[in-house]
């Protein structure tokens, strides 16, 4: 053991770091002990990324000091940072695909014989590491094979498997289904037992609570205070993380459903017996016009199957009746067409073009309303739509000609919603439409799918965040190993219920 | 005033995007006319253009398939069996106009195979185009069993010969194609699908852009282009040679990546791809003129591409 449990490992006093004239961080300051989870808590944008990779020594800090066990710690890069005992796992994916979870997780450091890689070593070696997490992974499997989730885990042990002092994780859970963010915090158990400290970067404030020893806020690169998590409140960290009163997380509902007459509630969409064999059977539900309809389901339970289905991604059997007409969508341009919009699970992957301007990616899939006489693109009206959602949906960016990969998770976030927007779509399918965004853009958000929903779009909104399925939905529809657990509405709205379901404990 | 500062702040942009390569160009030839004093002459240059023009065609169809993050190794081996195409329409008794649209629809059909077998058998475009510039080479020999194939028709021999107001024709094709491949890339819905795909495949089809048809499309236009080209290298040549436009494909790769295309996609422009072309046109004019025998080209050749690369990519890594 590492003597004592209180003493600090880790200290951080009075940094900064500058590029060029804009100060990321000013006088930051931290304070880890051994066997404790420290939680830096703050907005996207608040310093935390630039602070983690100066620890990880991508970055150098411009003044101040950091010492990791009384010696100053001032790596030069990650492999010198994991080697003095820090390691990070990072909220982006590094692993590469083409090769097994074992080479992944000894990558640079494989068990060499004559020089070559001693294969059955690696392999072994690999297998004591994971069992020793307790993760349920076969090492032998090819990362491209295994679910995000499964890849997150092993991302994990990856970083932990450098014997450590420090290990940093960075939204760990964002990707993780509850059963196995449980597996997470049982590693993070046995870590804290063997007197690591764990500093543990999350937007998820239940978990925040329930892992937490010590709870430090920043706001914009500044240290505002430090915390014993016994001593503080969700609602007071949220206030001083946002600089204000949050009084509401979810904003309510435009106009009350309840009340709403029979006439309003027609349905736009109605999907009856949907079946992809390996991946969903008999899925059926229906939505009407200004409805909010939850999808909540564990990873792996076939939510963000059945949408690719619904937009023309992949074949699946079964009636899917759009306004009453039946329909059936060969590519994403027919379910454009006819009305359908989809904000993606990654929107990195799948909904952004990172290198080019925002205005190109908010007109994207409404081209065809931008294209005149002969192809030429309408570059004026587009120009005009593009500033017009970014005036609505309040995106802060420089210019419209500036990157999309230069703005901030939320504001990302916002230009994939501001693409779908400009179709007027007549059904938008939300897939984890808040994930990696902070408090503040997150309320933003919930609010222009409100707004939407008063318009009368019908909403499909797929979470794995039970408390923002239960807080923005009419009616839930449960999903359990590819079937359809319940849809629920009104007092069966509880989380025990949806989570019975979702578990498959009850039938 | 405010139209002052408009064309400023346009020039300030196009120095930014095209700035270090354009030096190079003027750098090159600063030093060629030191060496030689005939080489800046109006003259001079008037060679230089018809000399680069079969390869600046053949790399504006490279520049949309390089955009798409593909790549096409076919191009020399469908301007060789361009030229053979024609030659065989003339040896069939067909008039110009006929013989010109066969051989441009043979151009299309042999990029319509490459991006066929690409999108649809979803193999890697520089397999397919390897597999095919192989196939395509071996085809040009079969009219003829090897034998190079005379051409005498008179309006395709004038194309690569005579002028027209002042000016040779094959610099007007160059100019016409490139401001056409210019405006349909920077402004019409189809050059921002290209851009928008070779950016993120997969957010464009998730917003609805047929990619696969694209693919073929742009695959096609490589087709077409290179068989202009063929045409215009047969028409110099008075004769559809077995062994034409060989290699030519690296030269019209080299020229759209000293312009700014970005073999990972989503990043280029024609005005850069014509200007690494005619970085390629003075070297080879340039050594030629010193007399520089052809294997010392090559090495000076490679050099200068790697600096000039190089120095593009370094100039925009200072600007982030």
């Amino acid at each position: 053991m590492h003597g004592s449990t209180t003493d600090t490992v880790l200290k951080i006093s009075n940094v900064t770091k500058s590029f060029g004239q804009v100060a990321a961080l000013k006088s930051m300051r931290l304070d880890v002990r051994r066997g404790r989870v420290h939680t830096l808590l703050g907005e996207n944008g608040a310093g935390k990324s630039t602070l983690m990779k100066i620890l990880a020594g991508v970055h150098s800090a411009t003044s101040g000091e950091i010492t990791l066990d009384d010696q100053p710690f001032r790596p030069a890069n990650p492999q010198q940072a994991s080697a003095l005992g820090l390691a990070i796992v990072f909220q982006e994916l590094s692993l590469c695909n083409n090769l097994t979870v074992a080479e992944n997780i000894l990558a640079t450091r494989e068990p060499r014989k004559f020089g070559f890689i001693n294969d059955t070593a690696l392999v072994a070696k690999a297998k004591a590491i994971v069992a020793e997490l307790g993760l349920p992974i076969d090492v032998t499997e090819k990362v491209g094979n295994l679910s995000i989730a499964q890849r997150q885990l092993v991302e994990i042990a990856k970083g932990l498997s450098h014997d450590a002092k420090v290990v940093i994780l960075d939204e760990p859970t964002s990707s993780l289904s509850d059963s196995e963010a449980e597996i997470l915090f049982d590693i993070i158990g046995r870590l804290k037992s063997r007197g690591v400290a764990v500093i543990y970067i999350s937007h998820r404030m239940e978990e925040i609570m329930r892992l937490s020893d010590d709870i430090t806020v920043i706001r914009d690169g500044e240290y505002v205070s430090t915390h014993d998590r016994n001593d503080v409140t969700i609602e007071a960290l949220i206030a001083l993380m946002v600089g204000r009163r949050m009084d509401e997380i979810y904003p309510p509902p435009i106009h009350d459903r309840s009340k709403a007459s029979a006439a309003d509630q027609r349905p736009v969409l109605a999907v009856e017996r949907l079946t992809r064999d390996g991946e969903f059977a008999d899925i059926s539900f229906k939505v009407d016009a200004g409805e909010i309809l939850g999808f909540f389901g564990l990873v792996g339970s076939g939510r963000s199957e059945v949408m690719n289905a619904l937009f023309g991604m992949k074949n699946a059997s079964g009636t899917v009746r759009l306004d009453g007409q039946d329909v059936r969508f060969r590519s994403p341009a027919e379910a454009i067409g006819r009305g359908i919009g989809f904000v993606t699970e990654n929107r990195k992957e799948e909904g952004l073009v990172l290198g080019h301007s925002v205005e190109w990616n908010i007109s994207m899939a409404a081209l065809p309303d931008f294209t005149g006489p002969f192809g030429f693109t309408r570059g004026g009206a587009e120009r005009k739509a593009a500033a017009a959602e970014v005036g609505r949906l309040a995106i802060k960016t420089r210019s419209l000609d500036t990157p999309a990969g230069a703005l901030s998770g939320g504001n990302q976030q916002k230009i994939v919603l501001a693409k779908w927007l400009l179709t007027r779509p007549k059904v938008l399918i939300l897939d984890e439409p808040t994930r990696g965004v902070d408090v503040g853009a997150k309320f933003e958000i919930y609010k222009i799918i409100r707004q939407l929903a008063a318009e009368g779009t019908a909403i499909l909104l797929i979470s794995s965040e039970l408390p923002e399925v239960l807080g923005m939905s009419d009616r839930v529809v449960v999903m359990h190993e590819g079937v359809l657990g319940a849809t629920l509405a009104g007092t069966e709205l509880t989380p025990e219920t949806i989570m019975a379901h979702a578990t498959g404990f009850q039938s | 005033m405010t139209q002052q500062t408009a064309a400023q702040a346009a020039l300030v942009r196009a120095l930014k995007q095209y700035g270090g390569i354009f030096l190079s160009l003027v750098m090159l030839c600063i030093i060629f006319s030191f060496l030689n004093p005939r080489f800046m002459s109006v003259v001079n240059f008037m060679n230089i253009l018809q000399q680069v023009a079969v390869i600046a065609i053949a790399a504006f169809g490279m520049t949309w398939v390089i955009l798409l993050g593909e790549i096409d190794l076919s191009v020399g081996s469908i301007i060789a069996v361009a030229g053979m195409v024609g030659a065989q329409c003339f040896a069939f008794g067909l008039g110009f106009g006929p013989a010109l649209a066969v051989t441009l629809i043979a151009g299309a059909l042999m990029g319509m195979l490459n991006g066929v077998l690409t999108a649809k058998l979803l193999l890697p475009s520089f397999i397919v185009t390897v597999a095919t510039m192989g196939i395509y080479r071996g085809l040009v020999s079969l009219p003829t069993n090897g034998a190079p194939a005379m051409i005498d028709n008179a309006t395709w021999t004038a194309i690569g010969t005579e002028s027209f107001l002042g000016l040779p024709i094959i610099i007007w094709v160059v100019a016409v194609l490139f401001v056409i491949n210019q405006i349909v890339l920077s402004k019409t819905s189809f050059g921002r699908r290209a851009y928008l795909t070779g950016g993120n495949r997969e957010a464009a089809i998730y917003s609805g852009i047929k990619v696969d048809r694209l693919k073929i499309i742009i695959f096609m236009i490589s087709g077409v282009m290179a068989a202009i080209s063929g045409v215009l290298l047969s028409s110099r040549l008075f004769s559809a040679q077995t062994n034409a436009g060989m290699s030519y494909e690296l030269d019209a790769i080299a020229a759209a990546v000293l312009g700014g295309t970005s073999l990972a996609g989503g990043v280029g422009t024609m005005v850069g791809t014509l200007i690494g072309a005619l970085i390629i046109g003075v070297m080879n004019n340039g050594m030629n003129m010193l007399s520089v025998p052809y294997f010392y080209q090559l090495i000076v050749k490679g050099l200068v591409i790697l600096v000039a690369v190089w120095l593009d990519v370094r100039a925009k890594q200072a600007k982030r």
